[in-house]
C-alpha cells in the first residue's frame, strides 16, 4: 500500500478505480472523495480533495479559486472613492471592515484625520457588522451539524441588524457608508432608538441559542475535542481572530494597536482554553456580548461634530452649498469627474475583521486611481488550517471544523 | 512601529549578520518602517529577522505582491513582519525585475507564506524557489500570462453572453 501522501496531487484524483478489492485490503483502502465545489456544507465554492481511511481523514487540500473575481485588478481601474465599492465586495459579510481597512489605507497615504464623530460612527458599524457575521455564521454553522432552528433564528436576528444598516446607508448589504475621510451621512434620526432596541433584545436571543445549542448533546459531541491545533501551529500558520483567540492567545488588534478611537472603549477580549471547536463556538458568541457593549458605549459617548472630514479636496462638499458657492461647486465636480489624487506612497493598514486581521495594502502613483489594491483576507489565510484540523479526525467532525473555522470564499478568492 | 533610529539599528544588524549588502535602503516614513532587502538575501535576513536576539519578529501577516510599472525593477515582493510581544511592525520589502522574477521561499521560516507565494506566483509570476507545491491558486491552471501584472490588460477576455455567442465559434475549447 502506498503511501498517499507520497501521490502526486494531479495523480490522486485518478486514484479511484473499479478493481475488486480482495477482503484484506478491504478495511485499509484509501478512498479520495471530492467535496465541493458545490456542496452545502463548504459554505460557498469551496472544494475539498479528501483522502480517507474508513471515516478517518487523513488528508485534504483546499483548493480555491472558483469565485476569483479579479476585484484587485478591477480596483486599479477605478478612482480611490469607487474602489470602496469593489473592495466592499470581497468577503460580502464584513463589507463594513473591508472598506474600513481601504479607507484607513487611503487615509494614511492621504494624511487625513478623521472627526471623532465620525469614528465612533464607524465603531458602532463595525461592531454591528461583527455580530451580523456572526449571527449568519451560526446559522449556517448549526445547520451544517443539523441543528435546523438555528439557521432561522440566526438570520431572523442578522436581520435586525441589517435593518440597522439599511436606515443608515441606504442599504442593507454593501452600503458604501464608510467614505475616505469620515462615513456617507450623519446617522438618521430614529437610528439611536432601534440601536438600543437591538442592544436590549440581542443577549437574551444570545441566551436562547446557547440554550438551543449548549446542552444539545449532538452539537457537544461534534465539537468538544474535535479539530484541535496546538497555539504554536496556528501562529506559524498566520490564524489570527476567533479561532487564534479560541486556543487561548488573546491577540486582538483592536487591543494591541487600537485604531478609529476602539482605545476609547472599554471591552474584553474573550479567550477559550482547548482549542477545539467548542472554544471557538464559545468565543464568538462571547465576542458578540462584547460587540453589544461597545455599541452601547458608541452610542452614549457619540461626540457632536463633522461626520466627514472638511477637506473639500477628499470629502464631497454638502448638497445646498452647491446652489451657493462656486467653490464648492468646482470641487464637487472634480471629485466627481477626476477623484481626488493621492501622494505616491504604499502602506498596509489593518483592522480586526470577524475573522481575524484583514489587511489592505494600498500603492499609490499620484494619480486619482490605486496602482495596487491587495486585501490580506483572514479566510484566506486561516484555511491553510484545515488540513492540521482535519487529520486524524472524523469526517463528520471535520464538516464541523470547517464551520467553525468559518471560510468566507468571497473574501477567499477574491 | 520601530522609530526611525530603531529601524537604522535593525538595518545595522542584519548587514552584519547577514551581509553588508543584504539591506539597500531603509525607509520610514508615515510612522512605518521599510526594510528594502536585495532579492538574494530576502531568505537570511527573514531568517534573521524571525528569530533576531532581542527583537524578533516571529509573525508573518501578509506577503504580497506589487508591480511598480514604469520604475525599474519592476516587481516588489512584500513582506509584512508581527511582533505580537511588542505589537509592532515591519515591512521588510525586495525589488526584483520582470525578467525571470526568482526569490528563494520562505515557507520553511513561516508556513502561512504557502498560500501567499502561490497567490504572488499566479499574479506576479515570482518563481519562489524551494516552495512545497508552486501552483497557480485563483487563477485556473491552464491560464496563461500574469494578470495583476500592470501591463496586463484590464477585460482582455471577452464575455460571453447569447447575443454574442456566434461571435466567439467554439469558445469551448
Amino acid at each position: 500500500m502506498t503511501d498517499p501522501l507520497q501521490v502526486p496531487y494531479r495523480e490522486r484524483e485518478r486514484s479511484v478505480t473499479m478493481e475488486p478489492v480482495d477482503e484484506e485490503r478491504l478495511h485499509d483502502e484509501l478512498f479520495t472523495i471530492n467535496i465541493g465545489p458545490h456542496h452545502p456544507a463548504t459554505h460557498g465554492v469551496l472544494r475539498l480533495l479528501t483522502t480517507l481511511e474508513g471515516e478517518i481523514v487523513r488528508d485534504v487540500k483546499p483548493i480555491i479559486g472558483y469565485v476569483h473575481t479579479g476585484i484587485e485588478k478591477s480596483c486599479e481601474d477605478q478612482q480611490y472613492w469607487k474602489a470602496i465599492t469593489f473592495v466592499e465586495r470581497m468577503d460580502y459579510l464584513v463589507y463594513y471592515f473591508n472598506a474600513m481597512a481601504f479607507c484607513m489605507a487611503v487615509e494614511r497615504l492621504l494624511e487625513e484625520e478623521v472627526p471623532p464623530r465620525a469614528q465612533y460612527i464607524r465603531v458602532l458599524h463595525l461592531e454591528l457588522n461583527r455580530i451580523a457575521s456572526h449571527l449568519f455564521w451560526i446559522a449556517t454553522g448549526a445547520l451544517d451539524i443539523g441543528a435546523v432552528t438555528m439557521l432561522w433564528w440566526g438570520c431572523r436576528d442578522r436581520d435586525l441588524v441589517l435593518d440597522l444598516f439599511e436606515m443608515s446607508g441606504g442599504q442593507r448589504m454593501h452600503t458604501r457608508y464608510f467614505q475616505v475621510g469620515g462615513v456617507m451621512e450623519d446617522l438618521p434620526p430614529g437610528f439611536e432608538a432601534k440601536t438600543r432596541e437591538f442592544v436590549r433584545v440581542m443577549p437574551q436571543r444570545l441566551d436562547q441559542y446557547l440554550s438551543l445549542l449548549d446542552r444539545n448533546e449532538i452539537w457537544l459531541q461534534r465539537t468538544k475535542g474535535t479539530g484541535v491545533v496546538p497555539v504554536e501551529r496556528l501562529l506559524e500558520l498566520g490564524v489570527t481572530g476567533p479561532l487564534l483567540r479560541a486556543a487561548g492567545h488573546p491577540w486582538d488588534l483592536r487591543k494591541a494597536t487600537p485604531y478609529s478611537s476602539y482605545d476609547q472603549f472599554d471591552f474584553d477580549v474573550p479567550v477559550g482554553t482547548v482549542g477545539d471547536n467548542y472554544d471557538r463556538f464559545r468565543v464568538r458568541i462571547e465576542e458578540m456580548r462584547e460587540s453589544l457593549r461597545i455599541i452601547e458605549q458608541a452610542l452614549d459617548g457619540l461626540p457632536e461634530g463633522p461626520w466627514i472630514t472638511r477637506n473639500r479636496k477628499v470629502a464631497l462638499p454638502p448638497r445646498h452649498e452647491l446652489a451657493t458657492s462656486m467653490e464648492a461647486l468646482i470641487h464637487h465636480f472634480k471629485l466627481v469627474t477626476e477623484g481626488f489624487r493621492v501622494p505616491p506612497g504604499e502602506t498596509y493598514a489593518a483592522v480586526e475583521s470577524p475573522r481575524g486581521e484583514l489587511g489592505c495594502f494600498v500603492l499609490a502613483d499620484g494619480s486619482s486611481k490605486p496602482a495596487r489594491v491587495h486585501v490580506r483576507d483572514p479566510s484566506f489565510v486561516n484555511l491553510q488550517a484545515l488540513p492540521d484540523m482535519a487529520r486524524g479526525g472524523l469526517i463528520a467532525d471535520f464538516i464541523a471544523s470547517v464551520a467553525m473555522l468559518d471560510p468566507i470564499l468571497g473574501g477567499v478568492d477574491r | 512601529m520601530p522609530d526611525a533610529t530603531g529601524l537604522e539599528l535593525i538595518a545595522q544588524r542584519v548587514r552584519d549578520s547577514v551581509s553588508a549588502e543584504a539591506v539597500t535602503r531603509a525607509a520610514f516614513h508615515r510612522e512605518e518602517a521599510t526594510l528594502e532587502v536585495a532579492p538574494a538575501a530576502v531568505h537570511d535576513a527573514l531568517a534573521y529577522l524571525r528569530d533576531a536576539g532581542e527583537e524578533p519578529w516571529p509573525h508573518l501577516m501578509s506577503l504580497h505582491g506589487c508591480d511598480y510599472l514604469p520604475e525599474e525593477p519592476r516587481l516588489g515582493v512584500h513582506y509584512q513582519l508581527l511582533s505580537m510581544e511588542r505589537a509592532d511592525r515591519l515591512n521588510v520589502k525586495t525589488r526584483l525585475g520582470v525578467e525571470d522574477p526568482r526569490l528563494r521561499s520562505v515557507v520553511d521560516l513561516y508556513p502561512t507564506a504557502d498560500f501567499q507565494e502561490r497567490e504572488v506566483y499566479d499574479m506576479f509570476g515570482v518563481i519562489f524557489e524551494g516552495h512545497p507545491d508552486l501552483r497557480r491558486i485563483l487563477m485556473p491552471e491552464d491560464y496563461e500570462g500574469f494578470p495583476q501584472r500592470r501591463d496586463f490588460p484590464m477585460g482582455g477576455e471577452p464575455v460571453l453572453f447569447t447575443f454574442n455567442e456566434a461571435e466567439y465559434p467554439r469558445w469551448y475549447d
